[in-house]
Order: structure tokens, then C-alpha cells, then sequence
């Protein structure tokens, strides 16, 4: 019974593995023919490859611009995710601590705002900005990303505070500490494990987003790393063997941080979604 | 902490509120109000004039058999990758949550096409649908395969589900499981001890107590997919001859490549009453079924 059960489960987890082989199959393609010429790819796309050169990866550097992609994305991620999370742990602490009527007005907004669909504020958004002349730089998309990213950096730091008793912020008042620094000595630290939610979830939504940046980066100089993939292969007859080494170049960053943290961002959509 | 908002204490409220309140307001507030009322003008960019003109967009919209084709054509697009990527996920999940060995990695390896944006996920699946597939099909004389997929609507169709589920699936796990390990351990023993089987087991007991997952689960794929764009941007451009065009997609090139702002606008609210009335009906109707443990 106990000889039986055993083998059962080792031929489910067998199975499972086999299963995720499969399931990952699409990114072992496109690693394995990413060593390869275009014209090897095309003749055996299944082979691996008999030599492994990166010739495909230094040229779709090259085409694709990749350290500029990479340092734009770098400095629009890290800037933005800041400030979402220091603004709405503000915000989230503001809301929950005073109860003020335009505080309840805004977070009910805020809570309505986030069912509503990008695509309803894009249109206006572009033609508001495109007549400010604010479009086309890194500063606008920032604040774009503040605006979008508040509404859940709010909503979530409030559950959170709600759950900090108040006597803590309390006896430092009482020792003539002002707002401000009650907040970043005494509430911000409690707030560790929401930070990293909303690093997660923060850091995975802007890094990859495409239609943002594409509405409002409109210079090459600007690009991010998915609008410069896009422009790398927009030309009319597709090099299969720089792209596949493109799109490698684009994950790796990612699944650098994803092997870090994986733990964490495995807790941080489980928590994301069930607030 | 209760006292009344003043001068005094305005100082406050600016500073912990002011930079996200503000900036809450200029790209949301803002924007959806003059997005409505866009809807009602005939701005032109290109003149700057700009004159009300009641529902014409709105009629416009719904005479357009373009985009209702294309709106019939999303909805059929969410419909299967709803279900198909919810099936995957609730059985993946419901499999990697027995505490058996190699669990952590076997959800890590399933959750990694998250990490990829769009628009590399429309490229890679590209690769394979219009190179690798076809040369299977060549080699082994599979007829399914033997054209690239996405030169065919039916097939570019199924590509497009194929590419959204096999992403979604990941994420959707990672809310089963949670929503699994919320089932109570002594309920399961119960069950297993009056003899209860695997499938009576899922159905009567898992199932039920798992709504509220199943309730999430559903509302972010079908909001995911509703509003897919690079995804079809990267894997069909809109091709063969726009015949897979998902709403998102169109609507961003009615306004931004012919500049009929308006229409595009009015095509954006109703794609948005269309999916808030699909997705608040799911949840009532799914919130009926949910049980107390």
C-alpha cells in the first residue's frame, strides 16, 4: 500500500515535470535557435545548435539599441515604482489616520477608478498632453505612472495601516514628534511586506508595458526596452536569428530578479489579487 | 485624529496627500471626463475645431459592422481564453498544492511567461506559428500545420488564444493555489474518511469553497484579455486583412492612425460598459454559489 502510494506520486510528479517541459517549450526554441543562423534555423529549427556563438546577440544589441533601451527602462521603472509606493503609503496613512470628508471622496474614487479600463483614458489623455506639449519625455510617462499606479498603492497600504494600532504614533505625538516623522520612523518601517507586494506587481507592470510608453515616447532616443524590441522587428522581412536573440536579451533582466525573488513575487500576486 | 480639516492642519493633507492626489487627478479624473465629453464632439485634430454634436458617435459606432464584427470577434477571443486558461490553471493548481516534492519549482516554472511583457510574448509565439509549426507540419506530413497559422483567420483566431492562455495560465495558478490552501484541512479528512471520491471531493467540496478565487480568477482574465493589445500587435498586426483585430487594437488605430478621436472614444466607453456588464454579472452570478466552511 504504503510501496504502491509512493511510486504513484513519484509517477505524478514525473508527469508534472514533464508537463512543465512542456509547457516551457516555446523559450527552449527560442534559446536553442538563437545560437543558430537564420538559414540553420529554417532548415532544423528542432536540432540544437552544433556551435554556440553569440553573433546574433551582439548584432541584435546593436540594431535594437540595447543599452539605451535598457538604461530608459531601468530609470522609468526604478523612478516610478519609488514614487507610487512612498506617495500612496503616504496617502494610505493619510486616509486611514484623519478622517476628513474630501479624504473619503478621494479614496472612494480612487477604490471606482481601479474597474476602469486604460483604453477609456488614453484617447484624451494623449490629445490633453499632446496639446500641453508635455509628451515625448521620461517626466510625463513618470507622472502618468504615478496617476495609474495610486489608486492600488492606496487602496492596499490602507488595509495594511487599519491594522497598526494607533497608541504607537501616539506616544511619539505626545513626545512632540511632528506628522511627517512619525510616519517615516514609526509607520513606514511596519510597512516592509507591503513594499514588497507592490515592488512586485509595480516592477512586472511597468517594465513591460507597450502601449503607455508608445503613446507618449514618441523619439527614438526615448525608447524602452519593449518599444525597441517592436522597432527592431517592424522592418519588413523578419532576421529570425538576431530577433530570437532580442527577445532572450529582453527576458533576461526579468528572470534575473524573478530567480531572486521568486518567493516573493509568488506572495505578492497571491496577496495582489485577494485584497 | 478626528479633528476637522483647516488651515492649520491643510499643511498635512497637502503633504501626504498632495503629489498623489494630484497626479491621481490629472491622468484619471480628468481625462475621463473630457473622454466623455469627446464622445460628443467632432474634434478634429488637425483644425482644432471642435462642435457638440449629440449621440452621432455613439450611432456611428453601432452602424460601424467593422467594429461590431470586431467587438464579436473580441468577445469570442475572451470567452475561449477565459475558459480554456481558467481549466488549465484550476487543474495545474489543484495538482501543485498536495505537498508533494518539487512543488516550489514546478509553480515557478509554470508562473514564467509572466515575466515577459506583450509584446515579446506576440513575437515568440510569431516565431513558432509561422516558422517552426510549418516546418513540422512539412517534415511529417501534418496537414494542420503544413501553413503558417496566422495567415488564416480561423487559425491566427486559435494562435491568438493559444499565445494570451498560455501566459494567463501561470498568474491564474498562483490565485488557485491560494485559494486552495484556504480549504480546510480537517473538511478534506472528513471527506476522505466517509470515502469520498477524487472527482466528488473537487466537485462537492473544493469547488464550493473556492469561489471566491474562481470569482478573481475570472475577473482578471477576462479583464486581461478585453484589453489585450501588444499581444495581437506582435502575433497578427490585425492580419490577414484586419480580419483579427481585437477591440483594443482597433479603437487605438481609429483614433491615432485616422484621427477619428470621437468615434474612437465612443468605441472605448462601450467596449468599457461591455465589460463592466459582463464582468459584474459573473460575479453575481459565481457570488450566489459561494458557500461558508
Amino acid at each position: 500500500m504504503n510501496a504502491n502510494r509512493r511510486i504513484l506520486s513519484g509517477l505524478r510528479t514525473g508527469f508534472l515535470y514533464l508537463l512543465l517541459f512542456a509547457f516551457l517549450t516555446p523559450f527552449l526554441l527560442i534559446i536553442m535557435n538563437s545560437f543558430k543562423t537564420t538559414q540553420q534555423f529554417f532548415e532544423s529549427p528542432l536540432s540544437l545548435p552544433t556551435t554556440i556563438n553569440f553573433k546574433n546577440y551582439a548584432s541584435a544589441f546593436d540594431n535594437m539599441d540595447f543599452m539605451q533601451g535598457f538604461m530608459n527602462s531601468l530609470i522609468i521603472t526604478g523612478i516610478s515604482v519609488t514614487i507610487i509606493i512612498i506617495f500612496s503609503a503616504m496617502t494610505g496613512y493619510l486616509f486611514v489616520r484623519y478622517k476628513w470628508k474630501v479624504n473619503s471622496i478621494f479614496f472612494f474614487l480612487m477604490l471606482a477608478s481601479m474597474a476602469l479600463p486604460f483604453q477609456v483614458l488614453m484617447i484624451p489623455m494623449v490629445m490633453l498632453y499632446g496639446n500641453m506639449g508635455l509628451l515625448n519625455t521620461k517626466l510625463t510617462l513618470l507622472f502618468m505612472y504615478l496617476g495609474f499606479g495610486v489608486p492600488f498603492g492606496v487602496f492596499t497600504f490602507h488595509g495594511f495601516i487599519k491594522g497598526i494600532p494607533y497608541e504607537l504614533e501616539e506616544s511619539a505625538f505626545i513626545e512632540g514628534s511632528t506628522t511627517l516623522r512619525t510616519f517615516f520612523s514609526i509607520v513606514l518601517p511596519l510597512l516592509k511586506p507591503v513594499f514588497v507586494t507592490l515592488l512586485v506587481l509595480d516592477v512586472l507592470w511597468i517594465w513591460n508595458d507597450y502601449l503607455l510608453p508608445s503613446l507618449v515616447l514618441l523619439s527614438p532616443d526615448q525608447k524602452t526596452l519593449p518599444l525597441s524590441t517592436y522597432t527592431f522587428f517592424s522592418s519588413y522581412s523578419v532576421d529570425y536569428a538576431p530577433l530570437m536573440a532580442g527577445l532572450i536579451m529582453t527576458i533576461i533582466p526579468v528572470l534575473i530578479i524573478y530567480l531572486f525573488l521568486q518567493k516573493q513575487i509568488i506572495k505578492g500576486i497571491t496577496e495582489g489579487a485577494l485584497k | 485624529m478626528n479633528k476637522k480639516l483647516s488651515l492649520k492642519n491643510a499643511g498635512t493633507f497637502l503633504v501626504f496627500g498632495g503629489p498623489s492626489i494630484f497626479a491621481f487627478a490629472a491622468v484619471v479624473i480628468i481625462p475621463f471626463i473630457v473622454g466623455l465629453y469627446l464622445t460628443f464632439t467632432n474634434w478634429d485634430v488637425r483644425t482644432g475645431d471642435s462642435s457638440l454634436i449629440g449621440f452621432t458617435n455613439y450611432l456611428e459606432v453601432f452602424r460601424d459592422k467593422v467594429f461590431l464584427q470586431q467587438l464579436w470577434f473580441t468577445l469570442k477571443y475572451v470567452f475561449f481564453t477565459v475558459v480554456i486558461a481558467n481549466v488549465f490553471a484550476f487543474f495545474i493548481a489543484l495538482t501543485l498544492t498536495r505537498g508533494g516534492r518539487g512543488e516550489q519549482w514546478l509553480r515557478t516554472g509554470f508562473f514564467t511567461p509572466n515575466l515577459v511583457g506583450g509584446i515579446v510574448l506576440g513575437y515568440l509565439w510569431q516565431t513558432l506559428f509561422s516558422q517552426v509549426l510549418p516546418y513540422l507540419g512539412a517534415k511529417y506530413g501534418w496537414e494542420l500545420f503544413q501553413t503558417s497559422w496566422l495567415t488564416n483567420t480561423g487559425t491566427a483566431f486559435w494562435a491568438l488564444i493559444i499565445a494570451t492562455a498560455w501566459q494567463l495560465v501561470g498568474y491564474l495558478m498562483i490565485i488557485y493555489i491560494a485559494g486552495f490552501t484556504g480549504v480546510p484541512n480537517d473538511v478534506l479528512e472528513a471527506a476522505n474518511i466517509d470515502g469520498a471520491g477524487r472527482t466528488s471531493v473537487i466537485r462537492r467540496i473544493i469547488l464550493p469553497l473556492t469561489v471566491p478565487a474562481i470569482v478573481i480568477c475570472i475577473f482578471i482574465s477576462l479583464s486581461r484579455s478585453f484589453l489585450t493589445y501588444d499581444i495581437n500587435l506582435a502575433l497578427t498586426k490585425g492580419g490577414p486583412f484586419n480580419s483579427t483585430e481585437l477591440a483594443t487594437y482597433h479603437i487605438v488605430q481609429k483614433a491615432f492612425l485616422s484621427n477619428q478621436y470621437g468615434v474612437g472614444q465612443a468605441e472605448a466607453v462601450v467596449l468599457f460598459a461591455v465589460v463592466a456588464i459582463i464582468a459584474l454579472t459573473q460575479s453575481y452570478l459565481l457570488k450566489k454559489l459561494e458557500v461558508e466552511s
